[in-house]
């Protein structure tokens, strides 16, 4: 089953084109790379997607949804984590997670196994009654992430989810996500790290709001004849 | 239902974990009520008087004890000499002189006109008016008791007689007047900012795509975000009315009950006005602007602290869009005139619609898809 079916899809802010008709699709269970450059249109795609925003032109469907017609069924079935960290910084760990467990309509039962689970999953027994602000940023990430998925979409959007984070927090960012999508989760995920790259199902490569390229990372190398998925980036953003 | 009490309980847990919240919330409007109504004042009193007596005589003294005697001022010189009166007026100490010329007495038992100067600082237009009207009172009542005592005119000669009586606030209480309005301010401003800043604030901090992204109604997020500011106001309101009661001794001729019933649909009115600011700004500055320019205006034209009728028509015409000015006209009939439903039912009508339709364009303006 196909999570995300993109046909020419346009979306232009003034005369700008941020996205110049793109078009691609994400199966099921996949972890699916979207890379580019900063300002290549990476995240009006993935807000587009998420109902956030509406395309100028194109066609959407995300979890069979049509993006114009069914955008709140739409938002029942994805999760979604910003790029900018968005949970309530003056609350706590279990009330962010309470807040919106209730939000998705969870009963009062599985919120509170939610926040159980979550907390044991972040090893944060002793700091769940921390103001978020309080936290480690690579935990935030986490829990961010956590929060995004608390009512078990069949797809997560993920906009730059390990921007500022170190490498050990990154490596174990990813084991979740591996975790989730081996659960049969779609992972939709943007990122600047290339070591990152590697380890998606498959990879676009976005340049100046076109999508240059999309394949497996082996795939890439080989067509690029580059050893790693950072040379074929820069050959490509460099045009 | 339920997401709307999550909601609730979130907004509730931010504004009670914030420590400068509840003195901004509660203690400051408190602080306000009872520090303007003491001094939002129109009465004019201890008027710094300066009085250039040339005449020098006993019937110039006798004119100046009555000055003395009056509530309304404080005599501070008496001078043979004019000119150093005038530069005190100059440097802001004296608000009025009297000049009573040399032969002031004479003239009056001669029974020919005896003028009196009187100089009054007219920089605020009314406070001149009204201390020039104490000081022709005095001087008029001198003149009406000069002429039964030293001319022996008979006292039903001298004029006539109005008797003037004063309804609904017997005793011209200022504050009976002003508590129920500058209340209206109070609640107004901290509704209106509190739900201006408020979708603001989680747009400028980037937590509002987060609940974006959810199947939250927009219903559902504007009762959420509404609710509990207008709980809070609610409670500001009442704290006012039992200080307004209690402190002030407001009378309250009508009906609390529909005050407080009026006041609840007044605060949705004005909160769908801050939450429709909010949607139309972009950082906490921008609506912070707005919402004050707003204020300013509505409050300024309200008559709160001047009369309407004494504005032009184009600003009486403004008037039929200020909120302020229907709820304070509201408050001021029912708490000091008594009067019922039947009475102000067309005012009531006003704010009830004028709320629904900020409450549509609030809801309305605010996107979840951009």
């Amino acid at each position: 089953m196909k999570q995300v079916i993109v046909k020419n899809l346009v979306k232009k802010f003034g005369a700008f084109v941020a996205n110049d008709h793109l078009s691609f699709e994400v199966e099921q269970g996949e972890i699916f790379g979207f890379l580019g450059a900063n300002g290549a249109g990476k995240t009006t795609t993935i807000r587009i997607l998420c109902g956030l925003s509406a395309p100028t032109s194109g066609e959407v469907k995300v979890a069979t949804y049509d993006i114009y017609t069914q955008r709140e069924q739409i938002k029942k079935h994805i999760g979604y984590m910003s790029q900018k960290f968005s949970l309530y910084n003056d609350l706590s760990i279990s009330e962010n997670i309470r807040l919106y467990g209730g939000i998705y309509g969870l009963s009062r039962k599985a919120i509170k196994e939610k926040i159980e689970e979550y907390i044991e999953k972040l090893q944060l027994k002793e700091y769940q009654t921390l103001k978020v602000f309080d936290l480690p940023l690579g935990v935030k990430q986490k829990l961010a992430f956590l929060v995004a998925i608390i009512h078990n979409p069949p797809i997560v959007f993920l906009d730059e989810p390990t921007g500022g984070v170190d490498p050990i927090t990154r490596r174990q960012f990813w084991e979740m996500l591996y975790e989730e999508a081996n659960n049969g989760k779609t992972i939709f995920v943007t990122t600047h790290y290339m070591d990152e790259a590697e380890y998606c199902h498959r990879v676009s490569i976005m340049v100046d709001g076109k999508i240059a390229a999309l394949d497996t990372p082996e795939a890439l190398k080989q067509k690029y004849k580059a050893d790693s998925i950072e040379k074929v980036f820069i050959k490509l953003a460099r045009g | 239902m339920k997401t709307i009490l999550y909601l609730i309980q979130k907004e509730f847990l931010q504004i009670f974990r914030d420590k400068m919240m509840l003195p901004i919330i509660f203690a400051i409007p408190i602080m306000q009520l009872l520090v303007l109504s003491y001094t939002a004042t129109f009465e004019i009193k201890q008027i710094e008087l300066g009085i250039a007596d040339m005449d020098q005589s006993v019937t110039s003294a006798d004119l100046i004890s009555r000055f003395k005697a009056s509530p309304f001022y404080i005599v501070s010189v008496i001078k043979p000499n004019y000119q150093t009166l005038e530069e005190q007026m100059q440097k802001g100490e004296l608000e009025q002189i009297i000049y009573i010329p040399t032969h002031f007495e004479q003239d009056l038992y001669k029974g020919s006109e005896a003028p009196i100067q009187i100089i009054t600082d007219a920089i605020n237009g009314s406070a001149a008016s009204l201390m020039s009207a104490y000081s022709m009172k005095i001087i008029g009542n001198y003149n009406k008791d000069f002429l039964v005592k030293e001319m022996m005119m008979p006292k039903e000669y001298i004029n006539i007689q109005t008797e003037v009586s004063f309804w609904y606030n017997p005793d011209l209480n200022y504050k009976t007047f002003m508590v129920p309005g500058i209340l209206v301010l109070l609640v107004t401003v901290i509704g209106l900012f509190l739900s201006a800043l408020n979708i603001v604030k989680e747009k400028e901090i980037g937590t509002i795509e987060q609940l974006n992204v959810t199947p939250i109604k927009k219903y559902q997020f504007i009762i959420g975000k509404l609710l509990p500011f207008w709980l809070i106001a609610m409670v500001d309101f009442i704290i006012g009315l039992l200080l307004a009661r209690f402190v002030f001794m407001v009378p309250m001729l009508g009906s609390v009950t529909m005050v407080i019933l009026v006041a609840g649909v007044y605060l949705i009115l004005v909160l769908g006005m801050g939450l429709f600011i909010s949607t139309i700004s972009d950082t906490q500055k921008q609506s912070m602007f707005i919402s004050w320019f707003f204020v300013m205006i509505f409050i300024l034209l309200s008559g709160l602290f001047t009369p309407v009728e004494n504005m032009p028509v184009w600003a009486l015409w403004l008037n039929i869009v200020n909120p302020i000015a229907y709820f304070i006209e509201f408050m001021r009939l029912v708490l000091l005139k008594g009067s019922t439903l039947a009475h102000v039912y067309h005012l009531i009508l006003v704010i009830a619609i004028y709320a629904v339709v900020m409450i549509g364009l609030a809801t309305w303006r605010y996107r979840k898809v951009a």
